[in-house]
């Protein structure tokens, strides 16, 4: 399981970095000049998320220096840790889908305390991957059409995302939980 | 958060600590974005490169079955296919920003289709369920973010994202389908699809707020 597991994260990129350019050189697209056009589009995408970056780990940085997040996660620890799980993720399940601003600095938040390679930075990163922000995806989609009543969709996302955060903490228990303890 | 935060300190006598929070988090703010720089405007350069070489659409022809799968009340040739599948191949790569308009687009030929307008159909429950829990085959910020904090291996990640993903959007697939099936179907018809999901899912998490 480790090492199937470890192969896709190792191969995944080089593949796909060796594969899109020479696919696209054989269609006789102009490869570099293409790069540098869609590149541009990354470089305004993380600017512009500086503002809303910058407010929400404020926010998230005085509620842990308070000990206001100590006491919520401590709420939490009995139970997790009889199920081997690192409370300290906790909170990440509440704000993954109600915010994505909010919980991608949370996740960063938690890198930085505990570590990109810690147990805990590896759950969150792969939580924060593997699930997406519900309430702003039914917001936009169903605002966009004039939708006022969406339905069993809220229960949907809201599930699968519970679902995510499950199998994020499990899959990560399995594959590196042994390694780093 | 702000506010909850403000006070405990505040209760603790630790309010210089808000201080200093809060400069601390605004320079991590803006020390990630800057991380984000890197990764973000090679990633997108790429994609781009992938939907000028008509990658973007020979993944979603790939879809197709799927798609007709899940969409069973659509017709075939209906436009709304087309724009789902764009959606769901710019979702796979990555690419929100390329979604959301493929996404609002599907929406709004599933509205044509709709016959009550202000309540959705399961159509287009379907496509939300696919996009709330959108498979990502490379997180691309993650990697860039554990990069920032000196990761030895940022990409490791990548394996299990996509195992849990999956299993995530197989879950929302499921439960769609077990709601649409509830709430159109006459009672007899029993083909239940069981989720990927573990059985401790019930204990070991408290009620997501609904």
């Amino acid at each position: 399981m480790y090492s199937f597991v470890t192969t896709i994260s190792a191969w995944a990129i080089p593949a796909i970095v060796v594969f899109i350019p020479l696919y696209a050189y054989f269609r006789r697209v102009p490869v570099y000049e293409t790069f540098v056009e869609g590149a541009k589009d990354g470089f305004q995408t993380s600017i512009n998320i500086i503002p809303t970056l910058v407010g929400m780990m404020v926010a998230i940085s005085v509620f842990r220096a308070s000990g206001a997040m100590d006491w919520m996660v401590s709420l939490f620890r009995p139970l997790l840790d009889m199920l081997g799980v690192p409370s300290e993720v906790m909170p990440l399940a509440f704000l993954r889908p109600i915010t994505g601003a909010g919980s991608l600095a949370f996740t960063t938040d938690l890198i930085k305390t505990y570590g990109s390679d810690s147990l805990i930075g590896r759950i969150a990163s792969t939580i924060q991957g593997s699930t997406d922000t519900t309430l702003y995806v039914l917001t936009v989609y169903f605002g966009a059409v004039g939708i006022r009543n969406g339905r069993y969709a809220l229960k949907v996302g809201l599930f699968s995302d519970l679902v995510g955060f499950v199998a994020a903490i499990i899959v990560c228990l399995l594959v590196f939980g042994f390694i780093s303890g | 958060m702000l506010l909850v935060g403000f006070i405990a300190a505040a209760a603790q006598g630790r309010i210089e600590a808000v201080t200093e929070a809060v400069f601390d988090g605004a320079k991590t703010g803006v020390t990630v974005s800057f991380g984000l720089i890197s990764v973000m405007v090679f990633w997108l350069g790429m994609m781009r490169i992938a939907e000028d070489a008509g990658l973007l659409k020979r993944l979603a022809k790939a879809l197709g079955p799927i798609v007709r799968y899940l969409f069973p009340d659509v017709p075939r040739n209906h436009p709304a296919l087309g724009f789902i599948m764009s959606n769901m191949s710019a979702n796979l790569l990555g690419l929100g920003n390329a979604a959301t308009p493929m996404g609002i687009r599907a929406m709004q030929e599933l509205q044509k289709l709709n016959p009550s307008k202000d309540t959705a159909s399961p159509a287009m429950c379907t496509l939300l369920a696919i996009n709330t829990s959108s498979i990502t085959l490379i997180p691309t910020t993650l990697i860039a973010i554990r990069m920032n904090f000196g990761s030895e291996n940022p990409a490791e990640i990548v394996g299990t994202t996509l195992l849990a993903t999956i299993v995530a959007t197989c879950a929302a697939i499921a439960a769609d389908r077990w709601y649409r099936r509830r709430s159109n179907a006459p009672p007899g018809m029993t083909t239940r699809r069981k989720s990927g999901l573990p059985a401790q899912a019930s204990v070991e998490l408290p009620p997501v707020p609904d």
